[in-house]
């Protein structure tokens, strides 16, 4: 680690106002941004910590819409109630220390090709709120580690229309424990929604073909022809471009299942 | 006493409860007045030359007390190998030199080139990044069989090839193993690749290197499995201090599983800088830098065949091997391809012929040494596993081809040149069946079925050498050390004791399990006695804990101290109640005198030896206070029978293990929890390996998995219930307490039935599958599948 200030900021205002400084970096629950800094792979003068911004915190549902804000730890929103896909979802991140320290809005902001909220996002057709604006779930992920984010913009808060059904299947990477492959399945007013993360070279994405196979008649053997082209799927040691292709297969499959 | 406490009774380990409540004194734990810290610089490529080291800028910066490099060492000795082995042609082995810090050339990613000793960590690591380094990239030597090819370049360019040596094993065997294999009626043949590990031990290594002026003492706190050893070899060979002026504290360390009973370049470093700076210096390693400087282990690569009669009797095995040296040899690591490995190849089978070919390999990587069992699971596993292949080649049932063939009249001369004492391979496996239920097999295999998963049952056996070993043995066959071990036995006036020995308890629980053997031995409750270990100022030179040795051979040195005293006690106790010496008896500490009524409490004596008042002075000295130092006849021999049932999702290709049940034969037992800990800790390791674990070089030398997002560890979900049981005991017959030891055995029992296991599922499911290499990962199990 290179040697930081923290700022503290109880408002959104004020912390908009302190990520003005070029060397300063928010920082949420720290579960990914410490570990760089402790390996000495980022080197910002300045963190500015979200975690006591009150107005970022805490979940609600209005109108069948599940508000999260930013800050809120991924613990809490497996706690929650209204939306049962994800809070399982949130309920298998990490372990313990990770689910309590960790934060959405982080998670969001870090957009990691293996995470798991990307999939929930996208997959139910959410929207990131920031201090300046909201963004479309299509809109927001734009590739591995990349977002719609500008510098210094903060996710405030994440809308999400309560499907009527959802599942969220991941299959675990052996040592991290990360999705090697996870798909969310949602059927949403507007029709059934399938992301997949973990798989891609270009980080998560909805599986169309699904949808639209899944339009016509949401059982799992509708995906019996369907195959995904496994050429821009990631291949690592935890397996290979056509085992991950596989796998969304199985796990779209199983989500679909699950929901029944 | 001590029905409860003796031996026998599954007493809880007492030093949990420091443990346990944080209040363990680990090195890390250790600070002293005014230490330094170092930072070690590493090479980030597998094989580069050193052009030049600019550290000039570094050295003005802020708190830099001084920056070493291999050129401060140059005057120094090189990191010592404690083995040298002969090749099949009578040579001695390829040894390089390995350097304190590298000097010329950088061998492996990790290999340390520079030592920043500064004012604190962060300062000491800013100035490493100010060093200027011009390093020009080397190809890498990574796969062994190309690292032997004619035209590869070469690690270490002063040897003549990247061959450590070509070992066989036994030679003379060598026509007559192939003769029988070329007429045999079946001959199985099997490659395979023992994967390499990384120990991950749950405390990192640390070093700290003090140096007192006034005295020209120094002392290093060090992360050990073996203070005497580490005493021996650095300050002998390396720095050429000698050892009265050389202290070497171990104090509680947290796992070693092997990777701490070796010398390292960083022990030595915090010793010569501490006097070369004259300021304590600390080294605690990072996990990052563990994954890169700790020794890893095993990394063979077999190609094994088993030759059979037509009814399945073993006629002969031959194996041929490449074993994985890394860029520069470890303490032991020429002896766990060797010695540790080819005398186990007859496991518990009386197979008459057996030629073991050994290639060991330099690569541009970490180097490679014993991790948990060393040899015996590389041995273990492809006998087991070839047996397995060969039970499904000839249509035979897995467990009667293995029955056929065990050894069941003891002592046994395998032709490996070692002797089984004791054993009995039928009992193991017979409780084994009984415990594993493998009568209801089919019916689990029914129900998993009807859940979408394919059920396996794997089983084996397995034999190690432990106890090591006998020292003019070892010492033919190319250790540079003995291998005996020591204990003082210290009475104090009023009857509580203090032992002394040189074994090194590092999770092991020794300060519980040897407590048991002594207040068995003398009748007083074991909480009279302590152990004290790990500090080569307070205890006899001894040669520390790996290889399942501690009770084995440090528990018998504590016997042997232990009868001595109660000898001398006893001529005390003749004197005090005024009869002969042979008619002392001793029991639930208390002397009496046979025939009578008379006599005298174990207090009583002990305050007699030190206020000899009443005592026969003329004859016998005063003080209660013995040494022995034991030195084994034998290795001792555990053996058993394991089982392993497996689901496989068919869909992922990812394994659960359902259930896992180990019948071990330990010879007599002291604390039959802690021997529980022992088979469960080493069965999780097992299956670490056999599923989970795995280190992997990139093409280029580097580590992919150099971290826990890419190495996998074994977690509680990963690892069944067990069903453990050592009841069948044949206590081994050359020890005073007919122990065998039982640290590595679930480590060496438990790939190969986690893997038969695998392979069976999918036999079963109608697949043409023979073996998959470890580990067994949802993806490779799912490739395996497909072809
Ligand atoms: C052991 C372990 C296991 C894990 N397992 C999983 C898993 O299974 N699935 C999974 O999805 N994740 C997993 N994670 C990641 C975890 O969910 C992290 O919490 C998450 O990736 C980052 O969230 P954070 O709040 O800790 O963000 P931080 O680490 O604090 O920040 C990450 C990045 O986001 C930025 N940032 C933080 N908050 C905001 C905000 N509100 N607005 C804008 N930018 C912001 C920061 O500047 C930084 O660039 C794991 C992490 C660990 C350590």
């Amino acid at each position: 680690m290179y040697a930081f200030d923290v700022e503290t900021p109880s408002s959104v205002a004020e912390a908009v106002a302190a990520l003005k400084d070029e060397e300063a970096t928010a920082l949420g629950g720290g579960q990914t941004l410490i570990p760089t800094l402790k390996q000495r792979l980022a080197a910002p003068e300045k963190l500015v910590s979200l975690s006591g911004i009150a107005e970022m915190k805490g979940i609600s549902t209005d109108g069948g819409v599940l508000t999260i804000g930013g800050a809120t730890i991924h613990a809490d929103v497996a706690a929650q109630g209204d939306y049962p896909a994800l809070a399982a979802l949130a309920g298998n991140i990490g372990d313990p220390a990770v689910r309590n320290r960790g934060t959405i809005g982080g998670s969001l902001a870090n957009n990691d090709p293996s995470a798991c909220y990307p999939a929930a996002v996208l997959g139910t057709g959410a929207t990131i709120v920031t201090n300046t604006r909201e963004i479309a779930a299509d809109d927001y992920f734009q590739g591995m580690f990349t977002t719609a984010l500008e510098e210094g913009e903060i996710i405030t808060a994440v809308k999400f229309p309560i499907p009527e059904a959802a599942s969220y299947q991941k299959f675990d990477q052996p040592a991290s424990r990360f999705a090697l492959v996870g798909v969310f399945v949602a059927k949403t007013a507007d029709g059934v929604r399938v992301a997949v993360t973990g798989a891609s070279e270009e980080g998560v994405f909805r599986w169309s073909e699904a949808e639209t196979a899944l339009n016509k008649e949401f059982r799992s053997d509708a995906l019996m022809d369907l195959n995904i082209n496994a050429m821009n799927m990631i291949g690592d040691l935890h397996g290979t471009k056509e085992y991950r292709a596989h796998l969304v297969k199985v796990m779209t499959r199983r989500a679909i299942n699950a929901i029944g | 006493m001590p029905a409860d406490g003796g031996i026998g009774a599954s007493t809880k380990r007492r030093e949990d409860v420091r443990f346990l409540t944080g209040n363990g004194n680990y090195t890390d734990d250790i600070n002293a007045n005014g230490q330094a810290y170092v930072y070690f610089l590493r090479s980030e490529m597998a094989h580069a030359k050193i052009n030049s080291i600019d550290t000039s800028d570094a050295e003005k910066m802020d708190g830099v007390i001084r920056i070493f490099t291999g050129e401060d060492f140059v005057e120094v000795g090189g990191v010592p190998c404690g083995w040298e082995v002969t090749d099949r042609f009578g040579n001695a082995m390829q040894e390089p030199r390995h350097p304190i810090l590298a000097h010329g050339k950088a061998r492996h990613v990790g290999d340390p080139i520079c030592a920043v000793v500064a004012e604190t960590l962060e300062q000491a690591r800013d100035a490493a990044e100010a060093i200027e380094l011009d390093l020009e990239e080397l190809p890498a030597v990574i796969d062994m069989k190309s690292a032997l090819a004619e035209d590869s370049p070469k690690v270490h360019d002063e040897l003549e090839s990247n061959l450590c040596y070509d070992w066989g094993f036994v030679e003379e065997n060598r026509d007559a193993v192939d003769e029988a294999i070329k007429n045999a009626h079946h001959v199985t043949t099997l490659e395979l690749r023992n994967n390499r590990l990384i120990a991950n031990p749950m405390e990192p290594r640390v070093a700290i290197g003090m140096f007192d002026r006034t005295t020209d003492e120094h002392t290093l706190y060090t992360t050990s499995q073996n203070p005497h050893v580490i005493r021996l070899l650095m300050g002998a060979f390396v720095l050429g201090i000698p050892e009265h002026k050389l202290r070497v504290i171990s104090p509680d360390v947290g796992g070693g599983f092997g990777t701490k009973i070796f010398h390292y370049a960083e022990e030595a470093f915090c010793t010569f800088a501490a006097k070369a700076v004259n300021r304590p210096v600390k080294w605690t390693c990072s996990r990052s830098e563990a994954f890169v400087s700790d020794a890893h282990g095993r990394d063979h690569v077999t190609k094994i065949e088993l030759a059979m009669d037509e009814d399945g009797n073993f006629l002969a095995v031959r194996t041929d091997t490449h074993a994985n040296m890394g860029a520069y040899l470890s303490t032991f690591a020429p002896s766990v391809p060797t010695w540790l490995h080819g005398t186990l190849m007859a496991g518990n089978y009386k197979t008459p012929l057996i030629y073991v070919n050994v290639k060991a390999v330099f690569t541009n990587t970490v180097p490679v040494d014993a991790y948990r069992g060393a040899g015996r699971p590389e041995a273990s596993f492809q006998l087991e596993r070839v047996i397995d292949k060969a039970a499904y080649e000839i249509g035979k049932d897995p467990i009667e081809l293995r029955r056929q063939n065990f050894i069941t009249e003891f002592p046994y001369a395998t032709p490996v040149a070692v002797e089984y004492d004791t054993g009995d391979y039928n009992a193991t496996m017979d409780k084994m069946i009984e415990i594993a239920d493998l009568a209801g097999f089919e019916k689990r295999a029914a129900e998993s079925a009807d859940n979408g998963k394919l059920r396996g049952l794997g089983v084996n056996c397995y034999i190690e050498a432990c106890g090591i070993a006998p020292s003019n043995l070892v010492g033919q066959l190319g250790a540079r050390a003995g291998l005996y071990e020591s204990a003082t036995v210290r009475v104090n006036a009023t009857g509580s004791i203090s032992v002394m020995t040189g074994s090194h308890s590092h999770g092991q629980g020794h300060e519980t399990a040897f407590p048991q053997v002594i207040a068995e031995m003398i009748g007083i409750d074991p909480s009279q006695v302590d152990i004290v270990h790990g500090d080569t100022s307070k205890v006899p030179m001894g040669m520390g804990t790996y290889g399942s040795r501690s009770l084995a051979v440090g528990g018998s040195a504590m016997v042997r101290a232990t009868e001595k005293i109660i000898n001398k006690a006893k001529k005390i106790a003749a004197h005090l109640m005024e009869a002969s010496e042979g008619d002392i008896e001793l029991k639930d500490g208390q002397f009496t005198v046979a025939g009578t009524d008379k006599s005298v409490a174990w207090g009583d004596v002990t305050l007699a030896a030190y206020v000899p008042h009443n005592y026969p002075l003329e004859d016998l000295e005063p003080g209660l206070e013995e040494t022995a130092f034991y030195d084994p006849a034998n290795f001792t021999y555990p053996s058993g029978a394991y089982a392993c049932e497996v689901e496989v999702d068919p869909e992922t290709g990812k394994v659960t293990i359902e259930r896992f049940s180990a019948a071990d034969d330990f010879g007599n037992i002291v604390n039959p929890m802690i021997v529980d800990g022992q088979v469960h800790g080493g069965i999780g390791q097992g299956i670490g390996q056999a599923l989970l674990e795995q280190a992997v070089y990139d093409e280029d030398g580097q580590l992919i998995s150099g971290s826990y997002m890419d190495y996998a560890m074994p977690r509680a979900d990963d690892v069944p219930f067990y069903t453990v049981d050592h009841s069948c005991q044949t206590p081994c017959t050359h020890n005073p307490l007919g122990v065998k030891g039982c640290g590595e055995a679930g480590a060496i029992g438990s790939p190969p039935a986690v893997v038969n296991a695998v392979v069976d599922a999918l036999r079963r499911a109608g697949q043409d599958i023979t073996h998959i290499d470890m580990p067994l990962t949802p993806s490779r199990v799912w490739q395996a599948m497909q072809s």
